[in-house]
């Protein structure tokens, strides 16, 4: 098994949480919950529906308040969203340049629509554009301002399957180029081998087992290794009769 | 090889089988649409069908006024032909009655209009964007909307006479409530994930409200422009109709008195072209405004 509990090096890193509790009325979502994500690294959170994923996640982006504990995170963060919250009334090009600042914004935009491999679509109108090509924006939107950290909720979970896969090798693409933490949120554990370094599974409102992922991109296909962590990773949730 | 079997066999047995599945299941079929636009009989036939569009209904019954005038069925004291409303037009504008009238009244509406959008426009603002702005404009918003306009006439004559000052402050009152209450359910309305997404992005305040909250609200700001514009134009033939010397509302007036129905329609056709008017030009707005929304086209 190539698993290891919460061995994250301690050295530069891109996330601190600590101690973190979030309640909702008498419900306790996160009860002190640590988590740390170092430098370019790709952590995927992965959990069943309703088990507090994205309100960790919220609370990252800064878009809530903890009730308890101290959540470091770098300044310049971008989110991507489950759904592509593109404003309806901006050609794809003005929602890309929708943070930016400068006389220089419309060309990072064009060259952030270029990685997404959406050049030439800068003046189409969201409406018309594809499930994945719209996320593809929003990804772009999210890159644009070189981030040092990207947290990704659900990002790919309405998209279908072949777009999904598509979507990944983009991910693993841009990985290469842009030196960010990667936070992702996700319930599709295999989503979670193809893209983590490092899986954790959060259960109880904290965070329980963690798996490091080290494989290559073909072995995270269709490997002995792969099958080990999926079984892990089905054990974790909860799910282990199905194998 | 099972494939062709399973495709050739409904085809088999002749006659009865199909005929009978295609009583019992009914089916759709769907062509390229554009095979049936194409031929000229099919385009005739539209043609035909709405020659002038939306305006199709109220040239029919134009059409079918006239016949019922000249045939003697309306009398002209009860209904004039439209032909009969043209020329009692013309000679009316030839005589300097009407030009004079109808500059008076597009003056008041013009004024009323300016002064009651933008009070209704800077309170909905404020009370969109502002929570002072809502507790201080809201309570009072919807008590006066629910006040109807003609009702506040008599009291404004009581208030401010029977002047120029009445008619402004009835058309100001007709068009600044409608705006205020759609303006501020338009702002408040704006997605909220939105304006999450663009905090998210780093865009400042400045941004959020130019690039999400105004043409957010855009939509329902053109709904209030459309009941703005017609409750002015209502407020305008109620001022009018009371207490005038002069404008379109005196002109009908005046010819009511006189049993003079022609007179009557004219002023009546002038309204409702003004109402015409006004739609033309918000539907135009919208055109140009909302051209990022896919309108759902009727067939």
């Amino acid at each position: 098994m190539s698993s290891a509990v919460a061995a994250a090096p301690r050295q530069q890193t891109g996330v601190l949480v600590e101690q973190v509790v979030r309640t909702f009325g008498d419900r306790v979502v996160l009860d002190h919950l640590d988590l740390t994500i170092g430098d370019e690294e790709l952590v995927v959170l992965l959990g069943p529906s309703g088990c507090g994923k994205s309100t960790l996640l919220r609370l990252l982006a800064g878009l809530d308040k903890p009730d308890g504990g101290r959540i470091e995170v770098p300044a310049k963060r971008a989110i991507v969203f489950q759904a592509d919250r593109l404003l309806p009334w901006q050609r794809v090009l003005r929602n890309v340049t929708l943070g930016l600042r400068g006389p220089d914004a419309d060309q990072r935009a064009r060259a952030a629509l270029n990685e997404v491999n959406l050049a030439g679509r800068e003046n189409a109108w969201p409406k018309q554009l594809s499930g994945g090509e719209a996320q593809r924006v929003a990804l772009a939107r999210a890159l644009v301002s070189e981030p040092e950290l990207i947290l990704l909720d659900e990002p790919f979970a309405s998209l279908d399957a072949i777009t999904r896969v598509r979507m990944h090798d983009l991910v693993r693409e841009l990985r290469r180029k842009h030196h960010a933490s990667m936070l992702l949120v996700t319930h599709d554990v295999d989503e979670a081998i193809a893209l983590a370094d490092r899986i954790v599974v959060m259960s109880n409102g904290r965070i329980g087992n963690a798996h490091l992922v080290q494989l290559s991109p073909s072995a995270r296909e269709a490997s002995v290794a792969r099958e080990e962590i999926r079984a892990a990773l089905l054990a974790d949730l909860g799910l282990a009769s199905q194998h | 090889m099972t494939n062709v079997i399973v495709a050739a066999k409904p085809a088999a047995p002749s006659g009865i089988a199909p005929a009978a599945s295609a009583t019992s299941r009914p089916r759709d079929v769907f062509l390229p649409g554009s095979v049936r636009r194409q031929t000229v009989l099919g385009t005739l036939r539209r043609r035909l069908r709405w020659p002038l569009g939306i305006y199709t209904t109220p040239v029919v019954l134009l059409i079918v006024w006239e016949i019922l005038a000249q045939t003697g069925v309306l009398k002209p004291t009860y209904a004039p032909a439209p032909s009969d409303i043209v020329s009692t037009t013309i000679t009316l504008w030839r005589d300097g009655v009407l030009g004079p009238d109808l500059a008076i009244s597009l003056q008041r509406a013009g004024i009323g209009l300016l002064l009651g959008l933008s009070v209704g426009i800077v309170t909905g603002v404020l009370g969109g964007f502002l929570r002072s702005g809502e507790y201080l404009f809201n309570g009072l918003a919807q008590i006066l909307n629910t006040i109807p306009l003609l009702a506040v006439l008599p009291l404004m004559v009581v208030w401010f006479g029977i002047d120029e000052l009445t008619k402004i402050l009835l058309i100001a009152f007709g068009a600044g409530v409608p705006m205020y209450v759609n303006l501020f359910a338009a702002i408040r309305g704006v997605d909220q994930r939105l304006i999450e997404m663009a905090r998210t992005t780093g865009a400042g305040s400045w941004r959020v409200v130019t690039r999400v909250l105004v043409p957010g609200a855009l939509p329902g700001f053109l709904v209030g422009l459309r009941f703005s514009l017609a409750y002015s134009i209502l407020g305008l033939v109620a001022a009018e109709t009371v207490n005038a010397d002069a404008g379109l509302g005196f002109l009908i007036t005046q010819a009511q008195t006189y049993l003079q129905t022609n007179k009557v329609f004219v002023g009546l056709v002038i309204y409702s072209i003004l109402g015409l008017v006004a739609d033309q030009l918000v539907r135009s707005l919208e055109r140009v405004l909302l051209r990022w929304r896919p309108s759902y086209e009727a067939t």
